[in-house]
């Protein structure tokens, strides 16, 4: 109770700082004219952390930091493609030409962005369908990292935690501003950016240095006994510095599940494309580069090399693996490492940076989720606009966020990373492919951009609810319908993630039907990439 | 064996996570400066487009959004 007493003070304390960082910047500019002046003058780093505090959330540090646990330092490849393909591809070619032609069409959403550059209104109001429920499992997820973390640090009743902090966010959204302030987003990635770095230089410290505990990890694999990782083996782990067996169900896990579908799915994710159109200019841009790297690196390399090397810790401590002490719940292990190796007060501020990545991630979500559905699903469909539309977009917010809450409490064990994954590889095999020839192609056609966002969209969730094991068994309706567990139950198809059966198809007929269809007209174009690539 | 670790697939990885860092560090810094020389332009057009996606959050979706800075 006491732990209780204290962790209310520190978030109130949390709160009211946030709350003032955004009430200060609130009256320092009224205007929109005095937030682009002001904006001129604005410290490249304010945009960088604010991009980097949305992409990263709870899911990413809590969900794939303990992922790493089971699923040892190959992970680390998710952290070289988030910074690839997350930042440098993600702002160098995306963003600049993104800003540029989102500015030329007017779109104020990512899916009236898709729409407009291919002159279909099917586009909009599908993507936004698309948008809008897929991002209530990932809000689900976002919330299930925070309170694994309450519950299993400071003993917080699981439940309760998850309503008390789903409450704290609706808050936050309500008075603080729907969108997290430019300022506030920057404060809550310094807190983020604090938290880890800690976690990075005490972990190496318990374990006596870099060499020394990553050699603890390379060792241990042939120090514990065989029956605790007999049944990982028995997939294709090899150990915890080593890749899994090629092609086995664990290498396909791995490889194409948690290092292809998040690190390349970032590309399409609505609520970062979105960011780029409100850059002032290219030079913050480049210059954000440097910040998000340096950032993007410190938050996923601190949690899967922590998530990792717990192993080492709890062996060398209670001669126990990760996941044994959290009972077989990965979305445990980094809540689990904190309690036992960090001090109290580090635990609080552990959660005040978890709370800043979920709320920094959140507030993004819901106000992609309301604009999905206000703008681009009801007024695209009933060509109206004001009026009932704000009831519309606000209904929605509070139905997403009572079904995210309702998510998190039926969810199953070890979810965060899966379903974070599901997300992104649906966006992926459903927006990538046009976003891509939006910005880079001309000869894509409204018919080709249709058709790879419909079949893309489609194998996707035809892959997850019939064939990938992870989904399909828990939806079990191809159980219902074929006694079996899933299509094709021979290795390695029902490991593979649907990304990589999905997104080369939408690619392959986005280009076939383009090429066979008719091209946009000159005019549509020339408007459309006035400026672009320069 | 490069940092305790002997599968150069995850040293690989942990040696690539830092290059492509520094390579974000180095882009960042040669192109300190680039992409604002026209940023009067530039400004314009974000403003413009900060104003109508105000209007469309107040006006057409009540979205809370009054102090966006």
């Amino acid at each position: 109770m006491n732990d209780l007493l204290i962790l209310s003070i520190v978030v109130v304390i949390y709160l009211a700082l946030t709350g003032y960082v955004g009430y200060v910047a609130w009256r320092r500019t009224k205007t929109a004219d005095d937030y682009m002046v002001a904006g001129r003058e604005t410290h490249p780093f304010i945009m960088a952390l604010s991009y980097g505090a949305t992409f990263i959330s709870t899911a990413a540090i809590v969900g794939f930091g303990g992922t790493a646990g089971i699923y040892g330092m190959g992970l680390l490849w998710l952290t070289f493609l988030n910074i690839l393909v997350g930042i440098f591809i993600a702002f160098v070619f995306f963003g600049k030409r993104t800003r540029k032609m989102g500015h030329n069409l007017g779109a104020l959403t990512f899916p009236e962005f898709l729409s407009k550059r291919f002159d279909s209104r099917f586009i909009q109001y599908f993507s936004g369908i698309v948008i809008f429920l897929g991002m209530t499992l990932y809000a689900s997820v976002v919330l299930i990292g925070m309170a694994r973390f309450a519950e299993t640090t400071l003993s917080i009743n699981y439940n309760i935690a998850l309503i008390a902090l789903a409450v704290i966010v609706a808050l936050y959204v309500i008075f603080g501003g729907i969108r997290g302030v430019m300022y506030t987003d920057a404060l809550q990635g310094s807190i983020m950016f604090v938290g880890m770095f800690i976690l990075l230089v005490a972990i190496y410290w318990i374990l006596g240095g870099v060499g020394e505990a990553n050699q603890a990890l390379t060792n241990l694999v042939n120090s514990v006994p065989a029956e605790a990782t007999a049944k990982a083996a028995a997939t294709g782990f090899t150990g915890w510095t080593s890749m899994p067996s090629l092609g086995s169900p664990f290498w396909w896990t791995l490889v194409s599940t948690l290092v292809l579908g998040v690190g390349i799915g970032v590309l399409s994710q609505p609520q970062l494309a979105v960011r780029f159109m409100t850059v002032k200019s290219n030079r913050e841009l480049n210059r954000a580069v440097l910040v998000g790297g340096i950032f993007i690196l410190l938050m996923t390399g601190t949690a899967f090399i922590v998530g990792a090397l717990s192993n080492v810790y709890f062996f060398d401590t209670i001669g126990k693996l990760s996941l044994q002490v959290v009972e077989g719940n990965a979305d445990k292990i980094i809540p689990a490492f904190i309690t036992s190796a960090m001090p109290l007060w580090f635990a609080y501020l552990f959660m005040i940076t978890l709370l800043s990545a979920a709320m920094s991630t959140l507030s993004a979500q819901i106000h992609t989720q309301g604009t999905a559905l206000g703008r681009d699903i009801y007024e695209t469909l009933t060509k109206k606009t004001g009026g009932a539309s704000v009831y519309v977009a606000r209904l929605g917010i509070a139905i997403a966020m009572i079904i995210a809450v309702i998510m998190g409490f039926i969810l199953p064990p070890n979810i965060i990373a899966v379903g974070t994954s599901m997300w992104f590889s649906i966006t992926a095999a459903a927006f990538l492919s046009m976003y891509a020839f939006a910005l880079f192609w001309k000869g894509c056609t409204k018919a080709g951009a249709i058709s790879g966002l419909v079949i893309g969209t489609l194998v996707s969730l035809f892959w997850l609810v019939f064939e990938y094991a992870k989904s399909a068994e828990a939806l079990g309706i191809v159980k219902a319908l074929t006694g079996n567990a899933m299509l094709i139950s021979s290795a390695p198809w029902p490991t593979v993630d649907p990304i990589v059966i999905s997104l080369p198809i939408a690619f392959v007929v986005t280009v076939v039907v383009s090429l066979m269809t008719k091209k946009p007209s000159k005019e549509h174009l020339e408007a459309c990439f006035q400026g672009v690539g320069k | 064996m490069v940092l305790g670790i002997d599968d150069p697939w995850i040293w690989g990885a942990y040696v690539g996570c830092i290059l492509v860092t520094l390579l974000c560090v180095v882009y960042g810094i040669l192109n300190w400066n680039k992409g604002g020389e026209d940023e009067e332009e530039q400004v314009k057009e974000e403003l413009n487009w900060h104003k109508k996606e105000k209007d469309m959050e107040e006006k057409e979706l009540g979205l809370w959004d009054e102090h966006d800075a």
